[in-house]
């Protein structure tokens, strides 16, 4: 854990509602170096984007944050609010699903790229615009010098997470988070987004975090993946062998749901019944067990702990690990 | 009630779409949504249509039901031109088509409960009896896996999206209706509940006799349902074929830039550099000729001087391009 660049130790996110505490985080522990890309999947309300807003310490103003985040040495659930100011849009960067609301309208594109770039680093003005200029020509954005002068709404919703991921990258951050960077884009879209973040992540030596809801997208660009559940993490491992040696039967059930471009028309899928938890009536056992078909007495009623396996760096949270029948090569 | 009648097994396509034509007025320019399309759907067929957002998708099946009354062309309903009737004869025929939305939390009213939702449409119809509407209701929601006691009486707050979307298709199915139009009936629905509602789907077209038009921008999610695919892009259709050979055998550049381009959930599976260059054009001032041109590895001076109509590659097959990859 010393080289780790992210660590995450115990953290716990709780929401305050009209029907009680929501545990919205889980006492969750996850790691991640430097230049390495981690991906969280999970549905929504599994807590995956609260844990991303844990660690940019842009949790809502009710929540309450136990346990530790430690990035580059400082915990930042105790720093104070000018570092951490400091810290994000520098060293902490992030690019959200929706870039029609993450850049303001009302200000042109230059003026925003300008500005995290000026708040930062010591530039001069000119400095700033060869430097945002530089920026969009490496996310692909033809004519960027016309582009500074436009506002986001004359950009297609590519073109603007484009921007988004060029004011991400301004000030070579040792962090990206991206929170489902492409769910709101075409599929043709999506992959050069996709393809766009993995280049700079590579050339800029970045941490990444990627999450999404879709294990398509984890599969071809992540180091390792974490799936989440209800709020907790209930598998991590190294992204190949979490697709070919899945323990955690909420794992499996995910990608057998996925539709896929192999299989016959008209064959029925895999689905999951039911659906997940209510998060502010928290289940004494396993929280996957009402919907798990391997669910046996013990699960009902005691929380599985996250439990090493076999292959290193490998974690799964169940009493009744599935085992692939085909051994695949170490 | 729900018997599958013995319905005409005529030869003639349930649905005939010919040369449609459907454009919006934006101040003073025009937005072409939908230009010239034709396609047909046979009884008991599920036609599945994919592309990209503002291909003309959603367009095309609004235009189908009269939601958006077309420019031009025609649509033949088990063989009677909706664009040309109205009023009263227009609602009549519409018992028989129905629509199911992508967002199913926004297209049920918040304030009404679940029975008198699905009850709705019978009203309209002018099923008078409320003993027969309430036992055509709760026929319904068993069919569609709810159950009406507990559900009739409640609020569509009180529901996630999946079972708000179950509610949908009841709405639909109380009718009897003999085609639906799915709207992107699973995109707002996370995995788990997608791979339900598909299941569920196409169970209610066994069940039911249905005819369906399956509009998605998911590839895989179109093949799981659809015997034939049509892509569409820019408000044209590229390809049509039967759901096993286009997707095994793209014929149009675009159609294999569109598989190329979706994440598969298999790590060994090197996601390929995205070869698409580029954005799709604006609908209001979309290429001459081929309108997927601008993107096209295989584009050439014919292809911007010379408009590429549909014809036959392969069997069922149809493709739109001067330089098709089969």
């Amino acid at each position: 854990m010393n080289g780790a660049l992210l660590s995450i130790q115990d953290v716990a996110v709780e929401l305050p509602t009209p029907r009680g505490n929501l545990r919205a985080v889980d006492h969750v522990d996850l790691t991640l170096e430097a230049g390495r890309t981690l991906g969280v999947v999970g549905e929504s309300g599994c807590g995956k984007t609260m844990l991303s807003r844990a660690i940019l310490q842009l949790l809502p103003k009710k929540a309450k944050l136990t346990g530790r985040v430690m990035f580059d040495g400082r915990d930042l659930a105790r720093l104070d609010p000018e570092s951490l100011r400091e810290l994000r849009g520098r060293d902490l960067a992030v690019v959200f699903q929706d870039p029609m609301t993450s850049l303001n309208p009302v200000l042109t594109i230059g003026t925003q790229l300008m500005e995290t770039i000026q708040e930062h680093l010591e530039l001069d003005a000119p400095a700033a615009k060869r430097r945002s200029i530089d920026l969009l020509t490496a996310v692909g954005i033809p004519a960027p010098e016309q582009r500074l002068a436009q506002y986001p709404h004359q950009c297609s919703g590519g073109m603007r997470q484009r921007i988004a991921i060029a004011i991400a990258m301004s000030c070579e951050p040792k962090l990206l988070i991206a929170d489902e960077p492409t769910t709101a884009l075409d599929v043709t879209i999506q992959a050069q987004i996709l393809d766009l973040l993995a280049r700079e992540q590579r050339r800029r030596h970045m941490a990444m975090i990627l999450i999404t809801h879709d294990l398509g997208v984890v599969a071809g660009r992540t180091d390792e993946v974490a799936v989440m559940y209800a709020g907790r993490v209930v598998e991590r491992a190294p992204t190949p062998t979490l697709f070919k040696r899945m323990h955690m039967p909420y794992t499996e059930a995910l990608l057998a749901a996925i539709p896929k471009l192999e299989t016959a028309p008209h064959t029925p899928l895999p689905a999951i019944s039911g659906r997940p938890p209510d998060p502010t009536r928290p289940l004494p056992g396993c929280a996957f067990a009402p919907r798990c078909r391997y669910a046996a007495g013990r699960c009902h009623q005691a929380k599985p702990d996250l439990s090493a396996a076999e292959t290193a760096g490998h974690f799964y949270a169940c009493f009744h690990p599935i085992q692939m029948a085909e051994d695949v090569g170490a | 009630m729900m018997q599958v009648a013995a319905r005409n097994p005529s030869d003639e396509p349930l649905l005939k779409v010919d040369d449609l034509v459907v454009e919006y007025g934006l101040g003073n320019r025009t937005v072409h949504a939908v230009s010239g399309v034709s396609l047909e759907v046979a009884r008991g067929e599920t036609l599945g249509l994919v592309g990209e957002s503002g291909c003309g998708k959603s367009t095309l099946g609004r235009a189908v039901l009269q939601l958006r009354r077309p420019k031009s062309g025609s649509v033949l309903f088990d063989g009677h031109d909706l664009t040309a009737m109205q009023g009263e004869t227009l609602r009549r025929m519409r018992q028989r088509v129905q629509l199911i939305f992508q967002d199913p939390i926004a297209s049920l009213n918040p304030r009404r409960r679940i029975g008198d939702i699905v009850a709705e449409p019978l009203i309209i119809a002018g099923v008078k009896d409320p003993e027969k509407r309430k036992q055509i209701v709760w026929e319904v929601l068993s069919a569609v896996g709810l159950d009406p006691d507990l559900v009739a009486g409640r609020l569509p707050h009180e529901f996630s999206g999946g079972q708000c979307q179950r509610i949908c298709i009841a709405r639909a199915l109380v009718l009897n209706p003999e085609f639906i139009v799915c709207d992107e009936p699973v995109s707002a629905l996370d995995v788990s509940i997608r791979a339900q509602i598909l299941n569920l789907l196409e169970e209610m077209k066994t069940r039911f006799g249905l005819t369906l038009l399956f509009i998605a921008h998911d590839l895989a999610v179109v093949k799981a349902v659809s015997d034939r695919v049509a892509v569409m892009y820019l408000g044209r259709l590229c390809e049509v074929g039967p759901s096993e050979q286009l997707f095994a055998k793209p014929a149009h550049p675009y159609t294999a830039l569109l598989l190329e381009a979706i994440p598969v959930p298999d790590p060994d599976v090197r996601p390929a550099e995205s070869v698409a260059t580029g954005e799709p054009p604006s609908p209001i001032a979309p290429p001459s000729g081929c309108r997927f041109r601008t993107r096209c590895p295989r584009a050439d001076q014919r292809c911007s001087a010379e408009m590429p109509e549909l014809r036959s590659v392969a069997p069922g097959q149809l493709v739109a391009c001067h330089h098709p990859l089969i």
